[in-house]
């Protein structure tokens, strides 16, 4: 499989990165070239074979259904490029 | 008498408790090499305020007889861990000015463990590089030069490559590392350290800037083996705010110590003999052999059959979790925000990004975009991750028969800045020898074990059980104490 501009275009919208003529050009080989040498994988026999979920055995920890954190709004905002009367500000999204 | 400076852990909490020097002394000495080495670029900011802090804080608990374990000792923390009150950029303008309101969990035990800290190392741009070159901040240099009189400026290895340089040049004691496909383990061949990534789930992944998840791993940087022990000690341990944090007790690793192998079977994957090993390195890895068997182990012959595919799953699994790790950076709750006139939601975000993301960053984000899309998931995602499990099982095999395994660390020394990064995929080569223990989370450290002939280091590596970071130590250790690695970089840089 292969990405032409068009492909390259779709991901980087799907990825929110906004891309020139000049970065697609540049991208679709760099990608075909990594996407053609991944593809090697396809020799490898994985019939019957799991997809690994967990490189360690763990189990699934439960705790108790209670409050251990809040209380700090100033601090979740602090980094905010943006924050007005307590809240994330954002462009408007309705019109 | 020995410089400062040129003091590791041991030995610098072991001299501060005897009372040879204050800890204030440690902190004013190792303050005065970071800011005379700005040449080195390891550093991203420096901290020397808290590095005198803890110091005083361990005056004091000296005076009052309250050691804690690392009192006294001052670290280099790489900038992907969070620190709360001081900039953490993950080495991406991204981040630029990103104050953490709080702390990671690793750093939290550390300085629970009395430690200081020098400063912020510098990276590679989200971790994501192995030469340092991806970022933001400029990429560090190796202290270390080749012996042909030239002064090409030499890559400190990848990501980890503030830490591994500061190490090197006795700037920093020790440092933490992250590795996520050989992070911590290059940068230490490369630089003549010792480095070791623990079993995946050892040390908490909370409050360190995500990559990819299912391997990430921090782990200790530092001049040999006793010191790596040490600092890992500190800062492994259970975390209930890490989903994947193992609920396990942390081994006394440094008082274990052994270097007697007898009745332990080292491993030698014949798959890691690769096409265009320098000499040097295949000549290292008998040595190696050789003061293994030394040290009363037996060598046994192993194969790992599906090495070869180790690094394109890596490229695979990696970015896949990397584009999704990093949807976080939206230029809405912190970091960068790039907002053109007139722009609506969308846009913000699809600017913010092409903005505040590196070349690499971008690369990875959209091969794991592309790899996670619908109609391609099956082929390469869930393909991939049924070679890992492959990959998985032949490190479950082999560990049946033997209870280390012994590689090169890297398939080459140090190379030039600007050597590799014209072509992606040359650099992601550089890390055909780590990738597999990352794939299968077990425990891996890179020990100095010689230099080539142009007087560059060179790392052998160890990879052992999940869990049994001990054994990984011991081997290490036997291969220091046959090595006997003392070469140093020649001070250019200090002002």
């Amino acid at each position: 499989m292969s990405v032409d501009a068009a492909t390259v275009r779709k991901i980087a919208s799907l990825a929110r990165i906004a891309v020139t003529d000049g970065d697609v050009e540049a991208m679709v080989p760099e990608l075909n070239n990594i996407l053609g040498w991944i593809e090697q994988l396809g020799e490898v026999d994985t019939d019957g074979v799991a997809p690994l979920a967990a490189v360690i055995p763990n189990h699934q920890r439960l705790r108790e259904d209670v409050v251990t954190d809040g209380n700090i709004r100033d601090k979740v905002l602090a980094n905010a490029p943006q924050a007005e009367h307590g809240f994330f500000a954002v462009p408007k999204v309705i019109e | 008498m020995t410089a400062i400076t040129d003091l590791g852990i041991a030995g610098l909490r072991d001299g501060f408790r005897a009372g040879d020097f204050s800890a204030r002394e440690i902190a004013d000495a190792f303050n005065g090499a970071v800011a005379g080495a700005k040449a080195l670029n390891a550093f991203i900011i420096e901290t020397p305020d808290h590095a005198i802090a803890a110091a005083e804080a361990a005056d004091r608990a000296r005076a009052a007889g309250e050691l804690l374990p690392l009192s006294g000792v001052p670290l280099g923390i790489k900038d992907l861990f969070c620190t709360a009150g001081y900039q953490t950029t993950a080495a991406s303008r991204m981040l630029g000015g990103f104050t953490p309101t709080y702390e990671s969990t690793v750093t939290a035990k550390l300085f629970a463990a009395g430690a200081g800290m020098l400063g912020k190392l510098n990276l590679d741009q989200f971790a994501m590089g192995s030469s340092n070159e991806t970022s933001a901040f400029g990429n560090v240099v190796s202290p270390w030069r080749r012996n042909d009189g030239g002064n090409a400026a030499l890559a400190p290895g990848g990501s980890s490559g503030g830490s591994s340089s500061a190490i090197a040049a006795r700037i920093v004691p020790a440092a933490t590392g992250t590795d996520t496909g050989g992070s911590i383990r290059q940068p230490a061949a490369f630089t003549g350290i010792a480095g070791i990534k623990p079993t995946y789930g050892r040390c908490s992944r909370f409050g360190i800037v995500a990559f990819a998840s299912s391997l990430d791993q921090a782990g200790a940087m530092a001049q040999d083996v006793r010191d790596s022990a040490i600092l890992l000690e500190a800062m492994s341990g259970f975390d209930p705010k890490d989903s994947t944090s193992l609920d396990v007790a942390v081994p006394q690793w440094e008082a274990n110590l052994s270097s007697d192998l007898k009745g332990k079977k080292v491993g030698i994957p014949k798959e890691y003999r690769v096409d265009n090993m320098p000499p040097e390195i295949d000549a290292l890895w008998k040595q190696g052999i050789e003061w293994l068997r030394d040290a009363g182990a037996e060598i046994v012959d192993v194969s790992l059959p599906h090495t070869r595919y180790a690094l394109p799953t890596y490229y695979i699994i990696a970015p896949a979790e990397a584009s999704s790790n990093l949807a976080r950076y939206d230029g809405v709750r912190y970091g960068l925000r790039d907002l053109p006139e007139g722009a609506n939601l969308q846009e913000m975000y699809a600017a913010t990004r092409a903005a505040g993301f590196g070349p690499e960053v971008k690369r990875r984000i959209l091969i794991g975009t592309y790899v996670l899309s619908a109609g391609f998931y099956d082929a390469y995602y869930t393909k991939a991750q049924k070679v890992r499990a492959l990959i998985a099982r032949d490190f479950e095999e082999a560990f049946r028969q033997v209870d280390v395994l012994l590689t090169p660390t890297a398939p080459s020394a140090a190379f030039a800045l600007g050597e590799k990064s014209a072509d992606p995929l040359e650099m992601y080569l550089n890390d055909v020898f780590t990738v597999p223990a990352s794939l299968a989370g077990v425990p891996a450290m890179s020990v100095p074990a010689g230099l080539d002939g142009q007087g560059l280091p060179l790392g052998l590596q160890i990879i052992g059980r999940p869990l049994d970071e001990q054994g990984v130590l011991n081997a290490g250790l036997a291969i220091e104490q046959r090595a006997g690695f003392t070469a140093k970089p020649q001070n250019w840089w200090a002002k």
